[in-house]
């Protein structure tokens, strides 16, 4: 327990080290030192890469979102506040770009897209909505259906949706900043963030809840409403 | 027996909900809600495994290698920052001391001065001298007071520091203009005692300005890291002294300075 606490310790000091010395590189980049700004880039671009292959899902777009926003953040410098914490805000600009760019890819690839080729994408295998509960015969190429149908399921989502799911889910952003980046409020964020949880849910369930679904079964759990009385 | 709603399972998992424990409770007993939350948990858990292309050590330096080219050149803030009422105070005290070593240094001056330009060079170097020596007099104080401060009292868990950091941001436009001269005038080791003094100044303007046990301990190891507070002590005490001196040697000492760089 005590190396634990030592060891949370140990990463509050380390993190507390990174913001000093972003605030010294911030500070010296106003003052005009422009390769201060370096040492900025170098720290926080793996992390704003992270973010953005999660919002966008392809490389290209999101090494593209990760310059931009740096692009942005050295521009708007002076408007930061240097008491708060770079990491967090070169953070939401990576994030803001990342939903105007989902949103600008969208809005041209509907435009491009014809009646055809609509209809094409629509006529989909039934097999392919069939649950495989196969006891994995080729356990790769399971694993990369799996992939691409989740990859699937987080295209389809709103840009506002994906961008709250992946700041709440994989980057354990609090609501407070995911409505901060998606200018709504808390207690709308948490709709959107809820509202992306089911759409996977009904994406991905049949492909990964086999295990839950039998267990229903087995337990011979009768249809009952779902409501809030408890 | 009504079962939960999907949003109630969902604001449960994740924390966020008043009534966890009635939640709880009913979960212990039925098991189709259980269930509900496990094949929620599994997608979930699924998304947890899709992979993000790596990115080798070298991504930053090549994103930067992307983007400096692009970068507009930034004219830098000063005039932005002298401009702040609290800088006011600051700009009083450094024309004070400039005007002092100006007068003082038409009153001393010798007799047997060589030619105008050599005189008015003088004139500058002992402005330097005086004024560098007094910002490192009043930032070796700011960081004597935070190396040495105690703990918070039994009872009280934090300690204030706004005061010295206050202080501290105060110096710290003036330390980037000497820094900047002594850079200029090819005083490396001034300029490098002065970079060390900045960073150690801009620590502490940016810690918070309450600090638990722990928090200053690690400010104090940081100052003390540096060692810092002897190295201001010793030039300090030098420009000091020179600045006490009335016909200290004349500003050209090149030979001076190298010794000092080599130092």
């Amino acid at each position: 327990m005590s190396q634990s606490a030592g060891s949370t310790q140990d990463r509050e000091a380390l993190q507390s080290a990174a913001r000093e010395s972003d605030a010294i590189a911030v500070e010296r980049t106003l003052a005009g030192e422009r390769d201060a700004f370096r040492s900025l880039v170098e720290r926080h671009s793996q992390q704003l890469f992270r973010l953005a292959y999660r919002m966008t899902g392809n490389e290209h777009d999101a090494e593209e979102v990760v310059q931009e926003a740096f692009l942005r953040a050295y521009k708007n410098l002076g408007q930061f506040g240097s008491r708060a914490n770079f990491g967090t805000w070169a953070y939401r600009i990576a994030a803001n770009y990342a939903i105007d760019r989902m949103r600008q890819k969208r809005t041209e690839e509907a435009r491009r897209q014809t009646p055809s080729a609509l209809a094409e994408e629509q006529e989909q295998d039934p097999l392919d909505l069939v649950p495989d509960e196969r006891p994995t015969p080729d356990r790769v190429a399971g694993n990369l259906e799996l992939r691409k149908k989740m990859e699937e399921a987080l295209k389809e989502l709103s840009s506002s949706e994906r961008t709250a799911f992946v700041m709440r889910h994989w980057e354990g952003c609090a609501i407070e900043e995911i409505a901060a980046v998606l200018k709504s409020t808390t207690s709308a964020a948490k709709n959107t963030v809820f509202r992306s949880v089911q759409k996977l849910r009904r994406a991905l369930e049949p492909y990964v809840g086999a295990r839950g679904a039998l267990q229903a079964k087995a337990a011979g759990a009768a249809p009952e409403p779902r409501g809030t009385e408890l | 027996m009504t079962h939960l709603t999907e949003e109630q399972l969902f604001a449960y998992r994740e924390g966020e909900t008043t009534q966890r424990e009635a939640i709880a409770g009913h979960l212990t007993s039925c098991t189709a809600c259980r269930t509900e939350l496990d094949r929620m948990e599994a997608v979930l858990s699924a998304l947890d495994n899709l992979p993000v292309p790596e990115r080798g050590p070298e991504y930053g330096r090549a994103v930067w290698q992307q983007i400096a080219p692009r970068l507009p050149e930034r004219a830098g803030r000063g005039w932005r920052t002298w401009l702040e009422p609290r800088r006011w105070v600051a700009i009083g005290a450094m024309a004070a001391v400039i005007a002092a070593a100006f007068v003082a240094g038409r009153w001393s001056k010798p007799k047997d001065a060589g030619s105008p330009a050599a005189s008015v060079a003088q004139v500058r170097e002992r402005v330097l001298v005086v004024a560098v020596g007094e910002h490192l007099g009043k930032s070796e104080m700011v960081l004597m007071e935070l190396a040495n401060a105690a703990p918070p009292a039994s009872g009280q868990k934090q300690i204030n520091i706004s005061a010295e950091q206050r202080r501290a941001e105060d110096l710290l436009d003036a330390n980037r203009l000497y820094r900047e001269t002594a850079q200029h005038d090819g005083d490396a080791a001034l300029a490098d005692v002065l970079d060390d003094l900045e960073r150690v100044l801009l620590d502490v303007a940016h810690s918070p300005q309450e600090l638990t046990p722990a928090k200053l301990e690690s400010l104090q190891k940081r100052i003390e890291a540096h060692g810092i507070l002897f190295k201001v002590r010793v030039v300090g005490k030098e420009l000091q002294e020179k600045g006490k001196t009335p016909n200290s040697a004349p500003p050209a000492k090149e030979s001076e300075k190298r010794e000092r760089n080599k130092a």
